[in-house]
C-alpha cells in the first residue's frame, strides 16, 4: 500500500491543503503495513476513526478515515507501534475499540473522569471504582520496582514512571500519562476558530506559537483563506523565536541534568535576555494569543524589531562560546556521548519528527514539507544519543537565529489578519515547532464553528522512544536522557 | 582561560536584576496569616515545592526562570525542594484537574505544618481557561485553600517573586 493506492481505494472529501479519503476495511488494515507512508497521528470522532500519514516520496501529508459505525475498528499498531499510545487514547475519549490492538489498556482515562468516552456521540456514565493502573511486567531475579511521580522531585510536569529495574540497570520504564488531561478538544468543540485559538495556545505552554499556527492554518485551510504576508513573516518569525527560546532551555537543562551548572546558567541568561526582547516585542515572554487564526493579533512596531535583532545578534556570538565549552569538558561528554540510544530500527518503527528523529538520522522537518526551508539546510547529528541531541539542538539554534533575522530585516507591510468568514470546509497543517511536527485537522460546519478536530503533539512518538531508549542504562542516566527528549506532558495529555 | 574570565568578571556590573519589593498592602495581609509558630520556625528562608496540578508547562517555564541568573531566587532565601517533606511553601500551578486531586492532596498531607499555599497563574486561581470541563474541578482551591494567589498566564517571574517575598517579609515579622 503506498500514497497513489491509498488515494485511489477511498473516497475524497475536501480536506485541504491535503487529500482525506474515506476508505473500506480491507484498505484500513492494509495500512498497517504501508512502507512508504509514515503515521503521523491517529485519532476519532464519533462514529469514525481517522489517521494522518507523512508520504515520503512526494513529501505531502494524506489522512485515511475509515467508518466505525459500532464503535470499533481494527488497530494499526500490529504493524505500526507507534500506534499504540494513539489507540488507547482514542478508546479513552471517543470509546472506539480498536481491534487486535496491541495494548488495550487505558491511556488517559484514570476512572476518574465523571462520564467514560467524553468524545463519543454518547458518553456514559464512569464505572464507580477506577480500576487499579497496571503496568507491564519485568521478571527475573533480583527484579524490583521504582514508582515515580506523577510529582516528580523538579519543576516539571505530572506523569508517572514505573521502572523495572535490576541492581542499577533499566530492564523497563513504562510512563503513564493523562494526569494533565484537560479536556482541551472538548472546549473547542462549537467554537469559533477565533474563539478556540487560546485553547491550542495552552496545549503545551512551551509550544504555544507552534500549535496555535497549526490550528489556525488548519482553520484557514478549512475556511478557504490565506493569512496577509506580513502575519505570515511575523509568525514565521515567531515560530523561529520560540524554537531558539526552548533550544536554550534544553542546551542548559541537559548539561544541568550531568550537574554542570555553569552552561546551565549561560544558557538561562541568554534564554532570559530573548524572553525580555520578545515580551518589548509581543507584550507576552512566551507569545501566547498572539496568532490567530486569519493572522496575528498584534503588529510588530520598529522598537520591538530592533529589541529582538539585538539580542538575536548577541545570542549568535554567544553561540560557539557554548559549544566551545560542551566540547572542552571530557566529563561532560563522558555522560552524553553514547548514553540514552535511539537504534536505527527504533527510529524507522516509530518514525519520529523534531530534533529526536533529525538526531538519529531521520531527515525529515516540516519547514521542508511546506517550502519555508531547504533540505539542505537541515542539519543532522546522526548517532542517535543525548551528545546527538544536544549537538542537534546547538546547530538548529543557530539556523533559528539566522531565519529569524532574515524575516524581521524584511517584514512585508500590510494588513495583520483576514477575517475568516461564517463557512464550513475541512483543513490541515503541520508546523515545526521546537519539538517536531504539530499536527492539526480542524472540520468546521456551514455556520463556521469548530464540528470536529484533532490537534497532536509530536511527544505522542517520543515517549514511547524514551521508554525504549532508557533499556540497558543505569537509572542515574535516566534524568539526562528524558532531559534531552524533553517530551511534552500537557501536549499529549490533551 | 581562568584569569580573563575572572577579570571580566570583577570589572562588570552584575548580571542579576536589582531585588524586587512586594506590596506593602500584600506583606500587611499575608502577616495576618501567618501565624507566630510560623515565623519561630521558618525564619527568613521558604522552602518550596511546586505541585504542576494539570499545567499547560506555560507556568512551568517561568518557575525555571526564576532560578536563571537574573532573577536568582535563592538570594532571597527562597529554593525550591525535592519533596513535600522538605517544604514550608506548595507553589500550585496549572488548574486542578481530577486526575491530578488525589496526587495534590497527598501532597499537602505529606508536608509539615506550617505550610503556606500558593496559587499561581489564572488556571491555579480559579480552573482559566478550562474552567466548565468534565476533566478540571477548578482552582487549587477545589482542593486546599491557597494563602496567596498570583494571577496571570503565565505570571511572570518578577510577578512570582514579589508574591513569594511577600510571604517571606509577612514572616518575618
Amino acid at each position: 500500500m503506498n500514497a497513489e493506492a491509498l488515494l485511489a481505494a477511498g473516497t475524497p472529501t475536501a480536506c485541504a491543503p491535503w487529500p482525506r479519503v474515506v476508505v473500506p476495511r480491507a484498505v484500513w488494515i492494509a495500512l498497517r503495513e504501508a512502507p512508504g507512508l509514515d503515521l503521523l497521528a491517529l485519532w476519532g470522532a464519533p462514529g469514525m476513526a481517522h489517521a494522518a500519514f507523512l508520504d515520503r516520496a512526494a513529501m505531502r501529508v494524506v489522512l485515511a478515515s475509515l467508518p466505525a459505525p459500532e464503535g470499533r475498528f481494527p488497530a494499526l499498531s500490529p504493524g505500526r507501534p507507534g500506534a499504540v499510545l494513539f489507540e488507547r487514547a482514542l478508546h479513552d475519549l471517543w470509546r472506539l475499540l480498536p481491534e487486535e490492538a496491541v495494548d488495550a489498556r487505558p491511556f488517559l482515562d484514570h476512572g476518574r473522569w465523571p462520564v467514560a468516552g467524553p468524545l463519543s456521540a454518547r458518553p456514559a456514565p464512569q464505572e464507580p471504582e477506577a480500576p487499579p493502573m497496571t503496568f507491564l511486567p519485568a521478571e527475573g531475579e533480583g527484579v524490583h520496582q521504582i514508582p515515580v511521580g506523577p510529582i516528580h522531585a523538579g519543576i516539571i510536569e505530572p506523569g508517572h514512571f514505573r521502572f523495572h529495574v535490576q541492581g542499577e540497570t533499566i530492564l523497563r520504564l513504562e510512563a503513564r500519562l493523562g494526569y494533565t488531561h484537560k479536556g482541551t478538544l472538548s472546549l473547542m468543540l462549537g467554537k469559533s476558530p477565533r474563539a478556540a485559538a487560546r485553547f491550542a495556545a495552552r496545549l503545551s505552554g512551551d509550544s504555544t506559537v507552534a500549535h496555535a499556527l497549526a490550528f489556525a492554518r488548519a482553520a484557514e485551510a478549512a475556511a478557504g483563506v490565506a493569512a496577509p504576508p506580513r502575519a505570515v513573516a511575523i509568525r514565521a518569525a515567531m515560530l523561529e523565536l520560540e524554537r531558539l527560546h526552548n533550544h536554550l532551555h534544553d542546551l542548559g537543562a541537559i548539561a544541568g541534568d550531568a550537574a554542570f551548572a555553569a552552561l546551565h546558567a549561560e544558557c538561562g541568561e541568554w534564554r532570559e535576555h530573548l524572553l525580555r526582547a520578545q515580551h518589548a516585542a509581543f507584550g507576552h515572554r512566551l507569545m501566547m494569543d498572539r496568532v490567530l487564526p486569519g493572522g496575528v493579533a498584534q503588529d510588530l512596531e520598529a522598537p520591538g524589531i530592533a529589541a529582538l535583532r539585538g539580542v538575536l545578534a548577541r545570542i549568535a556570538a554567544a553561540l560557539p562560546g557554548l559549544r566551545r565549552i560542551y566540547d572542552s569538558h571530557a566529563s561532560l561528554q563522558d555522560r552524553m556521548v553514547g548514553t540514552g540510544i535511539i537504534a536505527p530500527a527504533l527510529r524507522d518503527a516509530f518514525a519520529p519528527g523534531g530534533v529526536v528523529g533529525r538526531a538519529a538520522g531521520r531527515a525529515f522537518d516540516a519547514r521542508v514539507l511546506n517550502g519555508e526551508m531547504a533540505a539542505e539546510a537541515m542539519p543532522l547529528h546522526a548517532a542517535g544519543d543525548v551528545d546527538a541531541r544536544w549537538r542537534q539542538r546547538h546547530a538548529e539554534a543557530g539556523i533559528a537565529i539566522a531565519r529569524a533575522e532574515a524575516l524581521l530585516a524584511a517584514l512585508p507591510e500590510g494588513p495583520l489578519a483576514a477575517p475568516l468568514p461564517p463557512r464550513g470546509g475541512e483543513g490541515v497543517a503541520l508546523v515545526e515547532g521546537f519539538r517536531g511536527e504539530c499536527l492539526a485537522w480542524v472540520a468546521l460546519d456551514d455556520g463556521g464553528l469548530i464540528e470536529a478536530l484533532y490537534l497532536r503533539d509530536p511527544s505522542w512518538l517520543h515517549w514511547p522512544l524514551l521508554e525504549a531508549a532508557v533499556i540497558g542504562t543505569i537509572v542515574a542516566d535516566f534524568p539526562l536522557i528524558n532531559k534531552s527528549i524533553n517530551g511534552s506532558y500537557s501536549g499529549v495529555d490533551l | 582561560m581562568l584569569w580573563p574570565r575572572l577579570a571580566r568578571n570583577l570589572l562588570t556590573r552584575p548580571r542579576t536584576d536589582p531585588p524586587v519589593t512586594p506590596r506593602p498592602e500584600v506583606v500587611a495581609a499575608l502577616r495576618e496569616r501567618l501565624a507566630e509558630a510560623g515565623q519561630r520556625r521558618l525564619g527568613r528562608s521558604l522552602a518550596i515545592r511546586h505541585v504542576d496540578a494539570g499545567s499547560c508547562n506555560g507556568c512551568e517555564l517561568e518557575c525555571h526562570a526564576l532560578g536563571n541568573v537574573a532573577h536568582d531566587l535563592e538570594r532571597y532565601g527562597l529554593r525550591f525542594v525535592a519533596s513535600p517533606r522538605h517544604a514550608d511553601v506548595l507553589l500550585v500551578t496549572g488548574p486542578l484537574t481530577r486526575n491530578m486531586a488525589e496526587a495534590l492532596l497527598r501532597c499537602r498531607a505529606a508536608t509539615p505544618e506550617p505550610v503556606w499555599v500558593v496559587a499561581a497563574g489564572d488556571c491555579a486561581v480559579d480552573g482559566g481557561v478550562f474552567k466548565g470541563s468534565y476533566a478540571v474541578l477548578g482552582g487549587v482551591e477545589e482542593a486546599i485553600m491557597p494563602d496567596l494567589v498570583i494571577p496571570g498566564c503565565p505570571p511572570t517571574p518578577t510577578q512570582i517573586l514579589e508574591g513569594l517575598v511577600a510571604l517571606l517579609e509577612a514572616q518575618a515579622g
